[in-house]
């Protein structure tokens, strides 16, 4: 190592943390955004953990990584390849082998490189970087483990329980590699171990040693720092998807002077959704942690009959289970919030994995001719603003939403501007407009088509629903076939009409170009960084993504019509193209697909449609 | 305040009653009408949820909030109701399918949560809407249309169920004892906890004559025991006959034989938390043992709707935020 010390300014770089799930790779991951977040970067990151909690030691299956993407400018994704990838064990390194750039840093724990180490990771050689061809990379060697245990010598920690810091050790090094004060990283460990000291201190200590140990010996020719971006001021947070749709609900029910109600059964990768919510008792938000999915949508369909703001969260498999009761609250005409933070499937699928593949059971898994609105948050930060506007319109046109999110933005993590309220659309639950001698519970808003939404103790207004077909405004039992069809009728154009209140599809990138990419919910990121890229490089290319599934905006076929060759970009075996060839008739579309559980990288992409343009 | 008091015809809708003529429900119905009466609380603070089946179909025949809801689910949006309105008074009308085969699971968590709401339970031994399949409290060996050579399942026993679920509140009576529903389902009304009236429910179509052991005054005093809060456990024509315990099991003894007195049987007693007594109290089925009626158990225990108003009471009294804006505040946060 030479003594030369330089410092290099990067306009963007993607560090991804990697170790057995045991490790703290997530928190270390998530300190290490915050700390870049706090010092004006642009950060987006994406975590990526396996199903199982602790998975045997040392073993590909327990690898756990946490990807950071920080940037001087506008960051869309948490980066697609990694410029410097700290790897715990020798199967960290050959899980992420394929996640590393050309000339990208490696830092290992030389510590567990040893022979147990391999056989653990299934290398057949004393010489991991050779058996997997690594080549243009540099590779920063640390005694971590060492060196924790050394740090913590003296202390009332035993070697099991210090081998636990080790990723402090780890994160004081990156902080030195990129220059980042660790002043503010210990404030956060305070806050984090408030109520263990003890814990908190061993933290502290390596944390610094951490810094220091890079600091003293050099460990790497040069150091980095990357630059403020220029946001708007204001005041920040960093923010996952799952907690925006929780902070979007409540914001939702505050503006509508509602009691905000989640009937929800725990899944992965919705449950942080329920968590956030149960801890907002001092909001008086109601959850029940139900007993099955169905008693999850069914309490909440309860609730919405009583008067709340009534949620349910879950995930593929539990809208599964939840497609009877929201066939109910579709025929009941009630209004329902019901959020799928979509995972990798069919089945129990891949968990912890991100998909887009739920489209078509959010849009036609029930029985029946069962209409009811889907939308898609594109962005961590912007699950925020679709759950409030799911709230919005399920509450003004009476009607069940199924908010689309996935594993991708509901974990990963985006700067976040605090919003104020005030910005915000008011939200007016509709009641009944006559008096109570008047009213029937199926007489409608004549320009949305909504019924009228009167709750349990109103004096006067008692009435009856259900699910069986009933008569047009009475609401009575009715099996008169010219009443079918008629409520058939009704209930579809209700949800057609919320296309007057959502807004116009707009085009990002080149209007005038020939080729338009088409995507849907969380690949947003993807799809912009791509057509930034493919126009910096001179490309004439467009994006049109959309949030409004159903009904699409109205504007969709004539601007979709201006473009000679469509590409529909998704998660999945192209869902949504099918699902736009059925509604946007003498457009020719397109697919690029992938289910691989993973999000789209943004080179993929460039290189696909430069293959194509 | 001035106490408004309603009869049986403000709690009646404007629906054709469409069961069989002859249905025990129409006893079922008559007497919620007159429970409703007596327990006092308005139509429009009164929710009727209900599931799917004959039993089901109630909640139209209700003027109060009424919910005809999915086959299984009522318990499930009954908890939804009362926990978003405390305030309602929460009714669940349910059979013996729908609440212990498809809505199995949900029963025995609303036991188990002890949520405020009344369950009444038409237990017909029967599936009679989807046109006489047998139900699981249909007895072993049944000839239905699901079981042409006889059923070979074995029977829940509700009461067992309830028990073993950690329920508070048990009632059983026969439909065509109005004055016996009337008072159980006024009881269950005043126990705040998950209360369940199991209403024996003849279906004349399906399974007629399933308790037909107890279906005239005079049957039902030498088949039956009217259970009374502290009262002995007496029966009979001339209540000559009581129980006593022999070991851990129940036996009708004659009072004044064999030196017996009055002072021998047991005294009823419903709130005692074990439930030993009750569970053998409701397992009697004759013809030794008369068949219990009344509320065999009404226990005291704290409610879920009451735990969370309490908890998001306590939790409100030691925060500062009260607003969306103060939970923002209240978050990490940095200036740029």
């Amino acid at each position: 190592m030479t003594k030369s010390n330089k410092i290099i300014e990067l306009e963007q770089v993607v560090i991804r943390f990697s170790g057995d799930s045991g490790d703290g790779m997530q928190l270390t991951g998530t300190l290490f955004s915050n700390l870049s977040a706090i010092l004006g970067n642009e950060i987006s990151t994406f975590p990526d953990y396996p199903a199982e909690i602790r998975a045997p030691h040392g073993t590909l299956d327990g690898v756990s990584g946490f990807q950071v993407h920080l940037g001087a400018q506008k960051i869309m994704t948490p980066g697609d390849k990694a410029d410097v990838l700290v790897v715990m064990n020798p199967a960290a390194l050959k899980v992420n082998v394929h996640e590393i750039k050309p000339g990208g840093v490696i830092i290992y724990d030389e510590d567990t490189f040893n022979t147990t180490g391999f056989q653990k990771a299934g290398f057949e050689t004393e010489n991991p970087f050779v058996e997997l061809g690594l080549k243009d990379v540099q590779l920063l060697s640390v005694p971590l483990t060492e060196m924790t245990k050394l740090s913590l010598e003296g202390s009332t920690f035993d070697s099991k329980a210090a081998g636990r810091s080790k990723n402090m050790f780890a994160l004081g090094l990156v902080c030195w590699l990129f220059n980042r004060p660790i002043d503010k990283a210990q404030e956060f460990l305070m806050k984090k171990f408030s109520k263990k000291p003890e814990v908190l201190r061993a933290n502290i200590k390596v944390l610094v040693d951490g810094y220091h140990y890079g600091n003293n010996i050099h460990l790497a020719v040069s150091t980095y720092r990357i630059g403020k971006s220029n946001i708007e001021k204001g005041r920040y947070t960093s923010i996952n998807g799952n907690k925006a749709v929780a902070y979007g609900l409540i914001a939702a029910a505050q503006k509508a002077g509602l009691q905000l109600f989640l009937g929800s059964y725990p899944i992965t990768p919705a449950s942080d959704i329920m968590h956030e919510l149960a801890a907002r008792k001092d909001l008086g938000v109601r959850v029940i942690q139900s007993e099955d999915e169905i008693a999850g949508i069914s309490t909440a369909i309860g609730a919405s009959f009583a008067g709340n703001l009534a949620v349910t969260s879950t995930s593929g498999p539990g809208l599964a289970l939840k497609s009877e009761a929201i066939g109910l609250a579709v025929m009941a005409e009630l209004p329902l919030v019901i959020v799928d933070v979509q995972r990798g499937g069919p089945s129990t699928g891949l968990p912890t994995k991100t998909e887009q593949a739920d489209l078509l059971q959010a849009l036609y898994g029930r029985n029946g001719e069962s209409p009811l609105v889907v939308m898609a948050a594109s962005t961590p930060d912007n699950c925020f603003d679709y759950a409030y506007m799911a709230a919005k319109i399920a509450i003004e046109h009476v009607t069940p939403v199924i908010l689309l999110t996935d594993g991708f933005i509901a974990n990963g993590t985006a700067l976040w501007k605090l919003p104020s309220l005030n910005d915000f659309p008011s939200i007016e639950p509709p009641r009944a407009i006559v008096d109570a001698s008047e009213w029937k519970p199926y007489l409608r808003d004549p320009e949305k088509l909504n019924r009228y939404w009167m709750m349990p103790g109103t004096e006067g207004f008692m009435h009856r629903i259900g699910g069986l077909e009933k008569h047009c405004i009475t609401g009575e039992i009715s099996t008169d076939p010219v009443n079918h069809q008629k409520m058939v009728d009704v209930r579809r154009m209700k949800v057609e009409k919320v296309a007057d209140f959502i807004p116009p599809l707009t085009i990002y990138g080149d209007e005038e170009s020939d080729t338009l990419l088409v995507g849907w919910g969380s690949t947003y990121g993807h799809l912009r960084s791509a057509v930034d890229e493919l126009r910096e490089s001179g490309k004439k290319i467009a994006l049109a993504h959309f949030n409004y599934i159903l009904p699409l905006p109205r504007n969709t076929h004539e601007v979709l019509s201006h473009y000679s060759k469509i590409i529909v970009c998704e998660l999945n075996g192209g869902q949504f193209a099918s699902y736009l060839r059925s509604q946007i008739q003498g457009v020719t579309f397109q697919q690029y697909n992938k289910v691989q559980g993973q999000p789209f990288e943004v080179e993929e992409l460039v290189v696909y449609v430069s293959t194509i343009l | 305040m001035s106490v408004i008091s309603y009869t049986p015809q403000d709690f009646k809708s404007d629906q054709y009653v469409r069961w069989c003529p002859g249905c025990g429900n129409f006893a079922i119905l008559n007497a919620i009408y007159k429970a409703l009466v007596e327990v006092g609380v308005s139509p429009a603070q009164t929710a009727v949820i209900s599931g799917i089946g004959c039993s089901s179909r109630l909640s139209y025949y209700m003027n109060t909030y009424g919910f005809h809801t999915i086959h299984g689910r009522a318990t499930a949006i009954a908890t939804g109701v009362k926990v978003a309105n405390p305030a309602l008074s929460v009714w669940q009308f349910t059979g013996d399918g729908d609440c212990l085969a498809i809505g199995g699971n949900h029963f025995i968590h609303a036991l188990r949560r002890n949520i405020d709401i009344n369950i009444v339970l038409h237990n017909n031994e029967i599936y009679g809407l989807t046109k006489g399949q047998f139900s699981p409290t249909s007895p072993k060996g049944l000839i239905t249309k699901s079981s042409p050579f006889g059923t070979i399942e074995r029977p829940f026993k509700p009461a067992e169920l309830i028990f073993g679920a950690g329920g508070t509140f048990f009632a059983r009576t026969v439909d065509v004892d109005i004055p016996t529903s009337v008072e159980a389902m006024v009881a269950a009304a005043k126990h705040r906890g998950t209360s369940v009236v199991e209403v024996l429910q003849n279906c004349v179509i399906f399974n007629d004559g399933a308790y037909k052991t107890i279906s005239t005054k005079e049957l039902r005093v030498e088949n039956t025991i009217l259970l009374k809060q502290g009262e002995p456990m007496l029966f009979g024509k001339n209540q000559e006959k009581g129980l006593v315990l022999d070991g851990f099991n129940l036996k009708a003894v004659m009072v004044g034989q064999n030196g017996i007195t009055e002072n021998d049987v047991l005294i009823h007693d419903a709130t005692t938390p074990d439930f030993f007594l009750h569970q053998r109290l409701a397992a009697m089925s004759g013809p030794d043992l008369p068949i219990a009626m009344g509320v065999i158990r009404n226990v005291s225990e704290p409610t879920y709707d009451e735990e969370l108003v309490n908890q998001i009471h306590e939790v409100q009294s030691h925060s500062s935020v009260k607003t969306f804006e103060d939970l923002l505040n209240s978050i990490e946060s940095w200036e740029i």
